[in-house]
């Protein structure tokens, strides 16, 4: 198939940005998007020109690093799939395809369509953790879990990390993420013992980061893994208990 | 310098070799612990577990990845699930038992006493991830749940879906942020360690580029670990992600670090076959599905009509034909030569015939199609995503691809190299797997090197530099590296040749999958031994990398990585000839059984070969560990 592709090109983070337009002729169907990027590259050395940067890796959707806006879509047009695993097929003779960066605040873009999402780190490690030294633990049947439970919080933490929630939000907010890295954790017996100061060391933290969350729902149509927003509104009841019960037990240290 | 290859495992009985190990070493005192500077090269299993438990320990820790976050290590991948010998469903399962299939699924050339030890810690390690909040999989009661692996006739492997290495990684990562906090660990994503310093025998630092800003750094420690993974790209398509490389451990090794047994690799029997020639990468289908799918190809080679169209006796399950005892479970490198066998000989299946069908209509119809779908709905939906074809509906279609590196950096019982100071962890070394892999061990073994072994083994070596600092970075041997690093950065910019590093790549893949793979000869290794090093000189003269070094260049990073594939790739085959057997994953021709079986020569070859440096264009020189056997008893495998 023969496809145009409008991609976006920037030197660096300081940089003005601008597109660039190439025609790329017989493409695959089955090829991937990303192996649809790695020939228009080819072509580019071949013609002596810069190829165009992205980030990939795994290429089977778990490792989060791929992610670009595609046509205005977060990771594209197939639902629930990350780009590295979105095929040509998906799209049609002579299409004209756009192919940006995520654009947030809070990721600049590094170079052409590589940002850096170092905040999602920020909020692991502002309490995203049960802390568990090595060592220390228990025999893991010690303490049965409801297999409901389990499940849930298996839900919450296929997130991959990709940012694409952040990117499809049109405040830019990080709720999706933050909810589902806290969720995972809230849920399960093993995580009770920090739950209200996780919940409000994590929040403050994507504050201090993204936007705010005023419900669009975009996010949850972005995501590759199909995280369920509910999530978000898992870990906003969470914050508001969190807020009483820390100044209960703070009453409880000082009686 | 000449190499001792001395394992220093306790002697006395097998059982008490680990407890008898940390008896012996000489512990580090919390004091002095924080005086002590590690540094831990890779955040995947391996690194992220070692790097948050040494943290915990009180030494102070700086991480390193080339990764923009220690979570997207090539780990976050695995699918299947991690062993323990926790023997939770009663099904006779022990540490003996995993300890007796490990060395016997490595085709017997892996060291007893380091497996042993791998089987003992194991179950510790499931302890400690369900402590971290690892979301396994449970039954309705609350407990874990198992699931049966190749290789092993126990259910000994813990899953988290079909996302067992992403729970795992987040888990490890988890703690290490949990550090990050506290102070302890100080984190360099987007750092690419690019040589080992040395300074009177010992590694005293490294010397990473910045991939941001292309600044080259130097840091320097009392010890270095490297946990940076496989080198299975080796053969440009495999089921690896797209940035392993084997750069880390090749410069270790040039710098004195033996490198052993480079010709064990594993090739995974259920990867989604090659669709074209721009395929950038092979996706492994988990082995679990050999669980419920049944293996099989048409009788008739030209049989073209759809799947589900062939009667049942035209179809040949050739797994359980020939293996009534293990059938669809038997070891990979078992399953993976047979599908090899089938399409050769012109029984392959799909357009390219380049593949052997998985079939789940038996298990649908004996389960209902709910329960294959919450075992393997993941892999199925993935599955159609690539190929446009259900599951559900039709077999799949898989075929063998290189994936896992059993050879690597050759390490003692405390996983130190043989330049003293610097460790190999988790893939990056050689040590329990012998010629072969087992199914869900890799994630234990990494484990295992990172939450459970180092931790006791770094200070063995620790305890004898009480009191130095770690050389500085300002001492002439930093500089020294750091100018050589530089230069080679320089060269490749300066070269302006007129092919990607991409098509260099793809040829010298093409090389190695067709002499160094499933199987092997004499006369194709000592074929690949003259192409290599033409190929590598035309790459070196007229490999085009544009750009600068000063802002991210993709090209830059990727250059590197395959000028030390090139070199690896030689001394692969270099092993391959040398080892005049056939076993695991290495399968000589010119060895094998009347019935076409994996045939070793114990006399001769049970030993580790681990080579030696001897400079650019120089061939390695070989040494051997001699592998003793006193538990596990030397027999030829058998899975029938
Ligand atoms: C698709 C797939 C599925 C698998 N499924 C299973 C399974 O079900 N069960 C199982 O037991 N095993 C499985 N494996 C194998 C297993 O995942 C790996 O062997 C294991 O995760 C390797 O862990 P590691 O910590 O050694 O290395 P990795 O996870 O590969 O981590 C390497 C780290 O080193 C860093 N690094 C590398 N080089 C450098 C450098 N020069 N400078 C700085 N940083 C560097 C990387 O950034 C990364 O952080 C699977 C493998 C694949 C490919």
């Amino acid at each position: 198939m023969n496809v145009t592709v409008r991609v976006w090109r920037q030197e660096d983070a300081g940089s003005a940005g601008r597109f660039e337009t190439h025609q790329l002729d017989d493409i695959s169907a089955d090829m991937s998007f990303l192996e649809m990027l790695d020939v228009l590259n080819e072509r580019l050395i071949e013609a002596g020109r810069e190829p165009v940067a992205f980030d990939s890796d795994c290429r089977e959707g778990i490792c989060g690093t791929c992610g670009l806006m595609i046509n205005g879509q977060a990771h594209g047009p197939a639902e629930a799939t990350a780009t590295c695993q979105l095929h040509m097929r998906k799209f049609s003779e002579g299409d004209t395809i756009t192919i940006e960066p995520w654009r947030a605040a809070a990721f600049p873009i590094m170079r052409d369509l590589i940002v850096d999402r170092s905040p999602l780190d920020a909020v692991i490690e502002a309490g995203g953790f049960i802390s568990a030294d090595t060592g220390g633990a228990p025999d893991a049947n010690l303490i049965p879990v409801p297999k409901t439970v389990s499940d849930a919080a298996m839900d919450a933490a296929a997130c991959i990390g990709c940012g694409a929630c952040v990117a499809a939000c049109p405040n830019s907010a990080g709720q999706l993420f933050t909810s589902a890295k806290l969720a995972h954790l809230n849920l399960v017996p093993q995580g009770q013992a920090q739950r209200w100061e996780r919940t409000i060391d994590m929040v403050e933290t994507m504050e201090a980061f993204f936007g705010s969350c005023t419900n669009y729902g975009e996010c949850e149509k972005a995501c590759p893994k199909g995280i369920s927003i509910d999530f978000i509104a898992y870990m906003n009841r969470d914050f508001v208990k969190a807020k009483m019960k820390n100044r209960k037990l703070i009453g409880q240290k000082f009686p | 310098m000449s190499i001792q290859l001395e394992s220093g495992a306790p002697g006395g009985p097998i059982q008490d070799s680990w407890d008898t190990y940390r008896f012996d070493t000489a512990l580090v005192n919390p004091n002095n612990k924080r005086r002590f500077e590690l540094l831990v090269v890779g955040t995947g299993l391996a690194g992220a577990a070692a790097a948050a438990s040494l943290a915990q320990l009180g030494y102070q820790v700086k991480a390193f990845t080339f990764h923009d976050s220690p979570r997207r290590a090539h780990s976050i991948a695995a699918q299947g699930g991690i062993n323990a010998a926790k023997n939770y469903k009663n099904d006779g399962d022990s540490v003996y038992r995993l300890f007796y299939d490990t060395v016997k699924g490595g085709d017997f050339r892996a060291r007893e006493r380091n497996v042993y030890r791998l089987a003992q810690v194991s179950v510790n390690i499931i302890d400690q991830c369900v402590a971290q909040g690892v979301p396994f999989a449970r039954e309705y009661g609350g407990l874990l749940d198992n699931r049966s692996f190749g290789g092993a006739q126990v259910s000994r492997t813990f899953y988290a879906r079909g996302q067992t290495g992403q729970q795992l990684l987040l888990g490890a990562y988890s703690a290490l942020m949990e550090q990050v906090a506290k102070g302890t660990v100080t984190l360099f994503p987007k750092a690419e360690m690019l040589d080992v310093v040395t300074k009177d025998g010992r590694a005293c630092g490294i010397i990473t580029r910045n991939l941001q800003t292309g600044s080259i750094e130097s840091h320097s420690g009392h010890a270095v670990l490297l946990c940076t993974g496989g080198y299975s790209n080796v053969f440009y398509l495999s089921t690896n992600a797209m940035n392993c490389n084997v750069t880390a451990a090749w410069r270790a090794h040039r710098k004195g670090a033996a490198f052993a047994n480079p010709c064990f690799t594993q090739i995974h029997p259920t990867c989604i076959p090659a669709s074209d020639e721009f395929q950038s990468k092979l996706t492994l289908m988990s082995e679990s599905l050999r669980n419920d799918g049944r293996i099989w190809v048409p009788r008739d080679p030209d049989d073209k009509r759809p799947a589900r169209q062939v009667p049942e006796p035209e179809r040949d399950y050739f797994l359980e034909r020939r293996y009534p005892a293990f059938g669809n479970l038997v070891p990979r490198d078992i399953a993976s030569r047979a599908a090899k066998r089938e399409v050769d000989s012109g029984h392959g299946v799909g357009q390219l015939g380049n593949g052997v069908y998985l079939d789940f209509s038996e298990a649908i119809g004996r389960l209902g199609e709910a329960v294959v779908r919450e075992r393997y709905g993941n892999l199925f939906e993935m599955y159609e995503r690539i190929t446009d074809e259900s599951p559900y509906q039709t077999p799949m279609r898989i075929y063998p691809a290189p994936h896992y590196a059993m050879g690597g950096l050759w390490v003692d019982y405390s996983l130190m190299t043989t330049v003293p100071g610097l460790y190999a962890l988790g893939e990056a070394n050689f040590s329990d797997h012998g010629a072969n892999r087992l199914g869900a061990s890799a994630l234990m073994q990494g484990l295992a090197d990172g939450y459970f072994v180092i931790p006791y083994t770094v200070g063995s070596y620790l305890s004898t530099l009480l009191g130095q600092a770690a050389v500085p970075t300002t001492d002439p041997v930093f500089a020294e590296a750091r100018a050589s690093v530089t230069s080679e950065v320089d060269r490749w910019l300066s070269t302006k040749g007129t092919h990607s590093v991409d098509h260099y790549h793809r040829e010298l893949g093409k090389i190695m999958w067709e002499n160094c793979g499933m199987a092997r000869n004499r006369v194709g290794l000592e074929k690949a031994i003259t192409e290599l090093p033409q190929l590598r000189e035309d790459f070196r003269n007229n490999v085009r990398v544009l750009g600068q070094n000063e802002s991210v260049n993709q090209s830059l990073e990727k250059v590197a990585r395959v000028d030390d594939f090139f070199e690896l790739g030689e001394l692969m085959c270099r092993d391959a000839l040398h080892r005049e057997e056939s076993c695991g994953g290495h399968f000589r021709e010119e060895h094998q059984t009347d019935e076409g079986e994996a045939k070793r020569d114990d006399e001769h070859f049970a030993y580790v070969g681990a080579w030696e440096w001897s400079g650019h264009g120089e061939p390695q020189v070989l040494h051997q560990e001699p592998l003793e056997f006193d538990y596990v008893k030397l027999t030829q495998r058998s899975y029938k």
